[in-house]
């Protein structure tokens, strides 16, 4: 173990570096396998199953993304990070892109410099409290101990609110959310607050789901969506329209069961066959093969499947489309068209 | 003299009264029970105190043991199984007990790999711990690093070999210059290894690694017990030449030398190895060429190594101090150079005088290693806290998983404490 | 004109560079040099280009920048308006304060599990050894986790104190022990506070006076006093009076009597005293009698004669009563906590405890390798001059264990504070989770965080080195 580690990567590194250079999208295609930062674990967003397979809302967004330029939606290293180190991860390129429900935010994009390419879900920060105490609304948490998960935007929503409501309050930091759902069940602090999406998902996990309530203030705009590096804009580029192709072909009605049959010629409705490549050159552009949006959908379905499955109202996370519905339907889920 | 008194006396003995047992407070359990519980009053007040906190601490946790379950699937099941009485859920170590091992990404049919990797290990280590067995051994020794990284990262056996074969090369490299000058073949072997690593480095097919006999396992994927264990070998056994030289450093009369190996050697020690983590995980990436990844793991072998090593340096230096000024004399008298005298007399004793403290070292190191899951990797503490308690299933098993993880190290650790006591014991028979 | 003439000059070869030992050293320092020199370009080199890829820069601005965040644990002035500098100072507070506290105790434990292993019961002995073993064994991140653990699931949250059927109830009505931190009473600021502390202070001097006294006193006479108890009870029982002290006015003028007699009495001993004293100065029990009494004068004028008078015509003059009395505010339920009193955090008692625990298993076994160091011959020296086991081990064993206790001690100090930077596990807001944590997560600022980080630990660290070796030097003096 000693030297070989040292002197193999540095022969692995060196290898790289003569790759590398290019473009993200060359280096991905190069290395054949796409680095995706996700959170070390949160049920229905990004979480390793029993078996180690990483299932998940975002999870879907980075297997879509591979399956769009490599083919194959397996190809994909998910690398775990903390609040703490997703943004370095990602600005020193360990990772290629971030999909860990993530808020876009002025000083993220302008200040840290990375771009995000859309957003997959809409989210904002909540509360939730034992039934038990009966609190019905956040401004009666004068004097409550809240529960945080440290390092995101979360902390400082909080603080705001509170300030802005003239109400004290004592926060908990707490690094992930398993340790956060421990102290909120043992009592050690009367509120848990996080992303809405974030809550429900825990509130799953737990013995009891129905003994806890989330407060009705929805304290926070969290719009959660994938990023990358500022600069490189064809990498841009693939995972922007990547997740687009995914909401464009929920509104299409292209599902990943009748893909195969709509994606093998050329349809009636012509946006559908520029989609999956039956007609123009779309993917030439993104110096991607044509087929590679039906290749994405086919990774885990369109935009509302991948909802559905993972943190839909069917599942026990049971999050309701809402404002994540098709513009159609009333939601802010809208792509540019595919033109 | 009269008789009179003679005549008094009703019985005079006139056989040897056989020995008698002694009293029964001064033999057997009453002695020892008399002498070593019940002294004194206060003595005897203390140990009634003790069995008090004896019987309390087992009365609790007996039966929480004993009464444990095994087979159940989830903490719901236990639960329910249980019925409110208070008794161990260990089925969640049978059920995850190959994530706690190996983390939840090594590939499930790789195992056997780690698994021979760590049984080998102890066949290297042998004849370094235990200087009785027979030296050829310390060939495999020299062989191990290379044969546990092929195993357990697995892809191209050329990497391994190609390492082997720069060291080798410097190795000879250095047999041939040393006799002319230490630092002509000390220079030549640096060289040497290197020329040989860049050129084979070369050679080596980009795709060597693709359908290489072991499946190649990216280190990202490495976890649970495995980790720690890795990382303290790889850390130990890397730091200590580094120790060594550094320590040397610190001693030298060459200004320059010296001051670096002080500033490294204090800077180092003065900071917390969270901090050093947190330069791994955040930092060091900004240090190394641009468009180039060294993965974390790497990086944290880095720091640790770097951490280690100012601590085994300071061990080896006061064994260096403790060794009496003649020894230096007497080296220098016998017109040995620098490298000779340290090689042949001072080293070999200075080091035999720090290996206590470096045992210390090293299982303060193994145990720093569950730091590393506060930077995101999976080692067994990250495992605990994160996949694991974060399941549907086990949210809420904390003492079974804590202990498990403390009895884990305790084992280890105490292992290699009690091997440095007998250590010190056989040594301290050597010198008298 | 001199006979022997100077060694014929020879030509440098350039072989000298490395054969020469002249010259030797000179090469390898221009290497060494030349190598660091190399490594800083590169490194600084690539750190450059990376920051201009990323479009980055080095900058301490957002030190002023507002934070933004709360911090539950704060000893000073904080709120999410202050700037990240001032969320760092908070850090660095909290860091010390855990690190100071837990040195304490873990001291406490050391000494205690190190002087009990030596113990003659077995069973003692053996459970101290059980104890040192298991916690030096096991990383003191799981100890930290373990016992937070314990904390939260554990001890009852503030929920079950509610209630007609609480679960739960506070300890003498003033303590609640939560599963968020400990509350305990506050002493609030009264003018009778003050005199509290002066008598505490005083008490604290009487403490030292009469241990003076009883060692002056054996070394004169030969006559032994206990110190043991006496110093505790000059210790706590005036304190005690005085803050139970009822404020009834007829007690007070009870007391103004009884605190003028002895006044006059304690003053007329200290000047026969200081007379006696000056007569013979090395007299023991004039020199003690006389430092005593004029404490015990000063203390009886303040808290008896003195305050008592004050309250008296204070009392007669209708304003109401001047309470003498040390008042305390108990932490009472309102709300989601507990409110009122003091709050010790669970984090900051979760670490705290961790750390002294473990580390006390350290230092219990740098005691113990302390005593054994002095060798059996001066134990046994001290029995046969007939000194008892305790005398044995104040005068004879511990002085000369000290020294060699004392610098590993001091470098497990050096390890708590270092080892407080775990504090993240558990959600305390030392400097490693403000400034290291939020402040490097919120700003993204990553190196200078760490780098401001490694700076705090690194001075920390250098202070306690340079005390060390002061100490260290201070006693190699003493060594023949």
């Amino acid at each position: 173990m000693k030297k070989s580690v040292f002197f193999g990567a540095l022969t692995l590194a060196g290898l790289g570096a003569g790759v590398a250079a290019a473009g993200t999208l060359d280096d991905v295609k190069a290395r054949g396998k796409l680095n995706c930062g996700v959170t070390t674990g949160l049920v229905g967003f990004a979480a390793p199953d029993a078996n180690g397979k990483w299932e998940g809302f975002d999870v879907g967004v980075c297997r879509a993304v591979a399956a769009a330029v490599l083919g194959d939606a397996t190809a994909v290293e998910f690398v775990p990070t903390t609040g703490k180190t997703r943004f370095t991860a990602l600005a020193s390129g360990e990772i290629d892109m971030l999909a860990r429900n993530t808020t876009w935010t002025f000083s993220r994009d302008v200040d840290l410099k990375f771009t995000f390419v859309g957003v997959n879900y809409y989210d904002g920060q909540g509360f939730m409290v034992p039934k038990d105490l009966g609190v019905s609304s956040a401004k009666e948490l004068d004097g409550a101990t809240v529960c945080i998960q440290t390092g995101t935007t979360t902390e400082l929503n909080l603080a705001d609110f509170f300030r802005a409501n003239n109400i004290s309050y004592e926060p908990v930091p707490i690094e992930t959310n398993a340790e956060a759902q421990q102290q909120y069940l043992a009592g050690a602090c009367d509120v848990y607050t996080t992303d809405a999406s974030g809550l429900a998902a825990t509130r799953a996990t737990f013995e009891d789901p129905a003994g806890h309530v989330l407060l009705p203030e929805i304290i926070s705009k969290e719009p959660l969506g994938p990023l990358v590096r500022h600069g490189d804009n064809e990498w841009e580029d693939v995972v922007r329209w990547t997740l687009n192709a995914l909401i464009t072909a929920e509104e299409l009605g292209v599902t990943s069961t009748n893909i195969a049959d709509m994606g093998a010629a050329a349809g009636s409705n012509p946006e559908v066959n520029r989609l999956l490549g039956t007609e123009g050159n779309l993917g030439e552009m993104l110096g991607l093969p044509a087929d590679w949006a039906k290749n994405a959908i086919m990774a885990g379905g369109n935009y509302g499947e991948l909802f559905e499955k993972n943190i839909g109202e069917s599942t026990s996370i049971g999050l309701a489309r809402g404002l994540n519905a098709q513009w159609t339907d009333g939601g802010l889920i809208y792509s540019p068209p595919f033109r | 003299m009269s008789d009179t008194h003679a005549e008094t006396v009703a019985f005079v003995q006139d056989t040897t009264i056989p020995p008698a047992p002694p009293p029964a407070a001064e033999t057997g359990i009453v002695k020892w029970l008399r002498e070593n519980l019940f002294a004194t009053p206060v003595n005897g007040l203390l140990t009634i105190a003790a069995l008090y906190l004896i019987y309390l601490v087992l009365n609790v946790s007996l039966p929480w043991i004993f009464g444990g379950l095994w087979t159940t699937t989830s903490l719901a099941e236990c639960r329910e199984i249980l019925q409110g009485k208070s008794a161990a859920c260990f089925s969640v170590l049978t059920e995850r007990w190959n994530q706690l091992l190996y983390g939840f990404k090594y590939p499930a049919e790789e195992y056997w790999r780690p698994n021979v990797a760590f049984v080998l290990l102890f066949v290297a280590a042998a004849p370094v711990l235990f200087f009785d067995l027979p030296r050829k051994l310390l060939i495999f020794t020299g062989l191990y690093p290379f044969i546990a990284y092929w195993l357990i990262w697995g892809g191209s056996a050329l990497i391994p070999i190609v390492a082997l074969l720069g060291i080798l090369g410097g190795g000879l490299v250095y047999k041939q210059f040393v006799k002319t000058s230490f630092a002509a073949g000390f220079f030549g072997a640096i060289v040497t290894a290197f020329v040989i690593w860049i050129v084979a480095g070369m050679l080596i097919p980009e795709n060597a690694s693709e359908n290489a006999m072991l499946p190649a396992v990216p280190s990202r994927d490495l976890g649970g017990f495995m980790l720690n264990m890795m990382l303290g070998v790889t850390c130990v056994s890397l730091s200590l030449p580094i120790g060594i030289a550094l320590a040397l450093g610190r001693q030298s009369d060459m200004p320059l030398i010296k001051w670096i190996c002080v500033i490294f050697i204090e800077f180092i020690r003065g900071v917390p190895l969270i901090t050093l983590l947190f330069v791994a995980s955040v930092m060091l990436a900004y240090f190394f060429p641009p468009d180039s990844t060294v993965d974390l793991f790497l990086r944290v072998v880095i720091m640790i190594t770097m951490f280690s090593s100012a601590y085994i340096a300071e061990v080896i230096r006061g064994g260096l101090a403790a060794l009496p000024k003649g020894q230096y004399e007497g080296a220098d008298s016998l017109g040995l150079d620098y490298a000779q005298a340290m090689q042949l007399i001072i080293l070999p004793q200075a080091l035999k005088i720090s290996i206590p403290g470096i045992v210390n070292v090293a299982v303060g190191l193994f145990k720093d290693t569950t730091l590393v899951s506060v930077i995101s990797m999976f080692d067994l503490v990250g495992m605990i806290r994160g996949p694991i308690l974060a399941s549907t299933e086990w949210n809420g098993v904390y003492w079974e998983l804590l202990g498990f993880a403390a009895l884990l190290f305790f084992v280890v650790c105490y292992g290699i404490s009690q091997y440095s006591q007998w250590l010190e014991r056989r040594l301290a028979t050597d010198h008298r | 004109m001199t006979t022997i003439t100077d060694p014929p000059k020879e030509s440098f070869r350039l072989s000298q560079l490395i054969y020469d030992t002249r010259y030797r050293s000179l090469t390898f320092q221009a290497i060494a040099a030349l190598v660091l020199a190399l490594s800083i370009w590169y490194l600084g080199n690539n750190l450059i280009q990376n920051l201009r890829a990323a479009g980055l820069n080095i900058s301490y601005d957002f030190l002023g920048d507002p934070a933004g965040y709360d911090i539950n644990q704060r000893l000073i002035e904080y709120d999410s308006q202050s700037s990240h500098a001032r969320a760092a100072v908070v850090g660095v507070l909290n860091t010390l304060l855990v690190a100071f506290l837990a040195c304490i105790t873990a001291t406490i434990f050391g000494v205690l599990a190190g002087v009990l292993r030596l113990s003659n019961n077995w069973l003692v002995s053996k459970i101290m050894a059980i104890y040192v073993e298991i916690f030096r064994n096991i990383p003191v991140l799981i100890w930290i986790i373990i016992i937070f653990t314990i904390m939260t699931a554990v001890l009852p949250g503030p929920r079950a104190f509610r209630g007609d059927n609480a679960t739960a109830s506070m300890v003498l009505d003033s303590f609640a022990f939560t599963n968020r931190g400990i509350y305990v009473p506050k002493p609030i600021w009264t003018t009778g506070g003050i005199l509290v502390v002066v008598t505490f202070l005083l008490s604290v001097i009487g403490v030292f006076a009469y241990r003076r006294y009883a060692a002056n006193l054996l070394y004169a006479t030969g006559k032994l006093l206990p110190t043991g108890w006496p110093s505790l009870a000059i210790l706590i029982v005036p304190t005690l009076l005085v803050l139970y002290v009822p404020s009834n006015p007829l007690w007070l003028v009870l007391m103004a009597i009884v605190g003028l007699v002895l006044f006059l009495g304690a003053l007329a001993v200290a000047f026969w005293a200081i007379g006696q004293a000056l007569r013979a100065i090395t007299s023991a029990a004039g020199d003690f009698v006389a430092v005593i009494s004029v404490v015990l004068a000063f203390v009886a004028f303040v808290y008896f004669g003195g305050f008592s008078f004050l309250a008296f015509f204070w009392s007669l003059t209708g304003f109401g009563e001047l309470v003498p009395l040390m008042q305390f505010e108990s932490p009472a339920l309102k709300g989601f906590n507990f409110s009122g009193g003091i709050k010790v955090g669970g984090p900051l008692i979760a670490l705290w405890f961790a750390l002294s625990i473990y580390t006390g298993a350290f230092i219990a076994e740098n005691v113990r390798a302390g005593i054994q160091a002095v060798s059996k011959g001066q134990t046994e020296a001290a029995s046969a001059l007939g000194l008892r086991p305790g005398r044995v081990m104040n005068l004879v064993v511990l002085p000369q264990a000290l020294r060699v206790i004392i610098p590993p001690l001091i470098s497990q100090y050096l390890n708590i504070t270092k080892n407080s930077s775990l504090a993240i596990a558990v959600g305390y807001a030392d400097v490693t989770a403000t400034l290291g944590g939020i402040t490097l997560n919120q700003t993204g600022r990553a190196i200078e965080c760490v780098l401001l980080l490694m700076l705090f630990y690194l001075t920390i660290s250098l202070l306690i080195s340079a005390f060390m070796n002061v100490y260290n030097s201070s006693i190699k003096l003493k060594e023949r």
